[in-house]
């Protein structure tokens, strides 16, 4: 067996067993790449040779000798973050993001850093500013975003684990569409410190894995209050492995009705029903819940996460660094540098967001979207008072082809419908594999738990892969 | 602020430094970086707050202010907004009529300084220069109920001997830790509302802030006066020319979409540590002020002058812990010692003098062992001899103090300088008698009526002398031979 198809727990005890070398491991894996990143082209950039040194120089630690890829929206120092824009194209941070920076004390190797939707702003990785990437299972079709290089590296084998962001559903939506396991962890409950912020309340980085295992496994590692960030929780860090017994009786999953809306691909509902009953199978009382906000959520979610992008994109200047326009005066020179450094969908939600926030529309729309926000909270407090988890398809259809969308930004939101409620709301949630389409394409089943209780949705999502063997599928490529 | 630190990093805030030396990735605004508040910061904006009778906030937040400029790495400068750390204070100045007048205080809230651009003359480009950015502020906002340019510099002056006081700021407006953006109106006398609102900025000097308000003053009438009308507007104070002019009119003004910073969590600021703040928080002016007048019985003039900076009154009463009187102590305090305190370009911080070397010189008067002005010369000798120890040739640069700190008494300079006052009777009434024979025409008028002479023959005694001469004793032995 080719050892780049290894998750992190396998590729770890046949290090520790001494069976095989980190070396070997990242040799796998970077043949894995010259073997297919061609056709699917999740790296913006392949680090081969830092790679070669983490690997030689790996010992100990949890991840030591495992390639990582990291998204290309969280600092690496002297490696280059682009956040997938021409205007950091030439962007070397001077700076290890935190969550980074935990890998390396783990003893991670970083095989490269993953192409993603432009400033993570984007549902198809369509928007990068370098090119697409494609959907292993289908290279006519796009990954889903923005998370969509980590999500198809992992899928295709190009690496063993991968982390993501999530704003609005940046990880369980690829990871849905690409046939991996994705997790959105509570707000707060992974630094900031490191990641380009794209909307700073709703930014949450967790790992993109190929099983529910080695995402609690990575979630012990980048989970945790830092200092550097004043939004990460002083709260508790379990060991997440630990809470996967694989015993769910008697838990109680609820399902929302506001997920199963018209309009939705039959094929997609049907597959999740069935693994909501093969839940029920395992021994879990599910039960009936309401979110009754959730019409509003896509809305709100546009108007508050564009409003912060607005204001977190204005560094972009052409002052300090990345691209700088040659111009004759101020103003030409940011508008120039901003003009040919962002890319479309960018500045559609700078607008939107300066829009949103100008004197005179604030409290139409931001304070009235803030109010929607915590509306949406409450619905998920009081749905959580009667029951553990909840569960929902992770997107309304399976992977679309590319260019489909593009062309209807309004659409391309729509994407993200069932996934944006739970950034407003700040819980935790997974995306898993649970089935596939007619046609081959992989389906998500999403698991939401409660503010900081990774474990329960963990648990039930590591029950479900027990008893199934839709995560043990890989694309023909 | 004083802070050692920068608002939301660890970077120094010193004045002065090569470009660029003060920065990291978080306060020049690279992308990722975050932002966490500094407690100082926050400590000092409170302690202001209780100085200047604010209620504290104990649930605050920051926002964003959103505008573009070079200086501003991030693009937005972190601020407050809606809900500061202070509110609904007041400070007492002193008022034009005599007493007192209360100005309130809407508003304190806390922000973080931009840095400086350069603009190069030889190219076609401006340079930026980061070290000021993320320097944490307070913006003091005040009532509309100051009512003339000689009100508003009491009242800067007022804030500024508090903020000292308290150790917040340095409150030096050249350098820039202390500015002032005033915002002007005028209206009919006798008419209820206000007028329309002009803001003047780029005031930096207290002399500035009267001259800049008192010409926007006079503009505002005559304008009225013409048939003219204002507009809202923030106007620039040129320094040179003495006038404002208009920089930008409020359909100019930035819309600076504020909104709460998403990076921070709302401010909560536990009742207990404000407390404890408030029982930290020093013998504020007024009140220090009240009590020189009424323990020292200092009158209000030396009072006001001795409690306008702390280290002052600290120094003041010293002196008088030490045996000096209080009267004695402020009348040398506010002439000798601040002379040559000016002189040398020190604050009273930094007096090579401390106050027991004073009490050892007011004590060399009292047993009459010197005589004043021989006092003021032995305080200057010794200000000269101590300020030479402890400071290199330059006057500026601090050596390190020689340790233990042995200091000049003022027995040794007056043995060294012979300056010994001659009290003996015997000895003087020669000299008096060899002034007087040498002078008889000056006798003779003095006893035809001509009393003003008596100075002319102490003057002799004393020049004969060299000032040695104990002034009591030669007026006596003058007296005496003279009305005979």
């Amino acid at each position: 067996m080719e050892l780049c198809r290894l998750g992190i727990a396998e590729t770890r005890a046949l290090i520790d067993k001494g069976e095989v070398s980190p070396g070997e491991v990242l040799a796998s894996v970077l043949g894995r790449i010259d073997a297919v990143e061609d056709r699917v082209r999740a790296y913006v950039t392949v680090t081969r040779e830092r790679a070669g040194e983490m690997a030689r120089e790996s010992r100990g630690g949890p991840l030591s000798g495992i390639p990582i890829a990291v998204k290309d929206n969280m600092c690496t120092k002297g490696t280059p973050t682009t956040c997938s824009s021409k205007i950091l194209e030439n962007f070397v941070p001077p700076y290890e993001s935190t969550v980074t920076s935990r890998l390396l004390e783990a003893g991670y190797v970083l095989p490269g850093k993953t192409n993603l939707d432009e400033f993570a702003m984007g549902s198809s990785t369509e928007n990068s500013g370098f090119f697409p990437t494609s959907n292993p299972w289908d290279l006519e079709r796009i990954p889903g975003g923005s998370s969509g290089g980590s999500a198809a590296a992992v899928a295709a084998d190009e690496c063993i684990a991968a982390l993501g962001s999530d704003t609005g559903g940046s990880i369980r939506q690829p990871a849905a569409l690409c046939g991996v396991v994705g997790l959105k962890p509570t707000y707060g409950r992974v630094s900031r410190y490191g990641l380009i912020a794209f909307a700073s309340s709703f930014d949450q980085i967790g790992p993109i894995t190929k099983t529910v295992k080695d995402a609690a496994a990575l979630m012990n590692v980048i989970a945790g209050h830092d200092p550097l960030d004043s939004t990460s929780a002083p709260v508790e860090v379990p060991d997440f492995t630990a809470a996967l017994s694989g015993d769910i009786k008697g838990m109680k999953i609820g399902v929302p009705k506001e997920y199963f809306i018209e309009g939705m691909d039959p094929e997609v509902e049907s597959t999740v029903r069935e693994a909501i009953k093969a839940l029920e199978g395992l021994g879990a009382k599910v039960l009936d819940v309401t979110l009754p906000h959730t019409d509003y959520s896509v809305a709100a979610y546009y108007i508050l996460a564009t409003s912060e992008a607005s204001s977190n994109l204005a560094r972009y200047d052409g002052v300090k660094y990345g691209l700088r326009a040659r111009a004759k005066e101020l103003l030409q020179m940011y508008t120039e540098t901003r003009a040919g450094g962002f890319g479309a969908e960018v500045k559609r939600r700078i607008m939107l967001g300066t829009f949103a926030l100008s004197s005179g529309y604030y409290d139409a729309y931001y304070l009235n979207a803030q109010k929607v926000r915590t509306l949406i909270k409450q619905d998920f407090d009081e749905a959580f008072k009667k029951v553990d988890v909840i569960a929902t398809p992770t997107t309304p259809e399976a992977a679309f082809k590319k260019g489909e969308k593009t062309g209807d930004p309004l659409k391309m939101y729509l994407s993200d419908i069932f996934t944006n409620s739970v950034n407003l709301a700040g819980v935790p949630a997974i995306s898993i594999p649970c089935g596939f389409t007619g046609g081959g394409l992989p389906v998500g089943l999403q698991i939401i738990g409660r503010h900081f209780d990774e474990e329960n949705v963990l648990k039930v999502a590591d029950a479900y892969e027990r008893a199934t063997d839709w995560h043990k599928k890989r694309p023909k490529l | 602020m004083l802070t050692e630190t920068k608002i939301f990093c660890g970077c120094p805030t010193a004045f002065g430094a090569e470009p660029n030396t003060q920065t990291c990735p978080v306060c020049i605004g690279m992308p990722g970086v975050l932002p966490v508040l500094n407690r100082r910061a926050l400590e000092f904006a409170i302690r202001t707050g209780l100085a200047t009778n604010c209620a504290i906030s104990t649930y605050s937040r920051f926002a964003r202010k959103n505008y573009f400029y070079p200086d501003l790495p991030k693009g937005y400068q972190i601020s407050q907004y809606e809900l500061p750390i202070c509110e609904h204070g007041w400070v007492d100045i002193a008022s034009e009529e005599g007493g007192h007048k209360r100005v309130g205080i809407t508003r304190i809230h806390m922000e973080e300084d931009a840095g400086k651009n350069i603009h190069e003359e030889k190219g076609p480009y401006s340079l930026v220069d980061f070290n000021r950015t993320g320097v944490p502020l307070m913006e003091i906002v005040s009532e509309p109920d100051i009512r003339t340019p000689a009100e508003a510099v009491e009242y800067m002056k007022k804030l500024r001997t508090i903020l000292r006081y308290l150790g917040v700021c340095d409150g030096n407006m050249e350098q820039g830790s202390l500015r002032c953006d005033a915002n002007v109106s005028v209206r009919e006398a006798g008419s209820a509302g206000m007028g329309v609102k002009v803001e003047v900025k780029n005031i930096n000097s207290f002399k500035f802030v009267e001259r800049a308000l008192a010409y926007e003053i006079k503009r505002q009438v005559k304008t009225l006066e013409e048939g003219g009308a204002l507009v809202q507007e923030t106007r620039l104070f040129d320094t040179q020319a003495g006038v404002t002019q208009s920089m930008r009119t409020k359909e100019e003004a930035h819309d600076y979409r504020y909104f709460p910073d998403p990076d921070l969590v709302p401010l909560v600021v536990d009742e207990k540590w404000i407390e404890e703040i408030r029982a930290s928080l020093p013998e504020l002016p007024d009140i220090k002020f009240k009590r020189f007048v009424k323990d020292y019985g200092l009158p209000e003039q030396d009072a006001a002058m001795l409690t306008e900076e702390r280290a002052m009154a600290d120094w003041f009463e010293e002196a008088v812990k030490a045996g000096a009187t209080p009267k004695a102590a402020s009348n040398w305090m506010m002439g000798e010692l601040l002379r040559l305190l000016n002189k040398k370009n020190l604050s009273i911080e930094k007096s090579p003098i401390d106050p027991k070397q004073l009490v050892d010189i007011l004590k060399e008067i009292e047993n009459g062992t010197i005589n004043r002005t021989q006092a003021k010369e032995v305080f200057e000798e010794m200000f000269n001899r101590e300020f030479h120890r402890i400071y290199d040739t330059s006057g500026r640069i601090e050596v390190t103090l020689p340790a233990p700190k042995v200091a000049m008494t003022a027995r040794q300079i007056i043995k060294e300088k012979g300056l010994v006052q001659i009290s003996d009777a015997g000895e003087l009434e020669k000299t008096v008698d060899e002034v007087l024979s040498a002078s008889p025409d000056e006798v003779n008028r003095f006893k035809g009526g001509e009393e003003k002479l008596m100075g002319f023959f102490v003057g002799q005694v004393m020049k004969i002398t060299r000032g040695k001469a104990n002034p009591k004793l030669v007026n006596e032995l003058l007296g005496k031979k003279l009305s005979t």
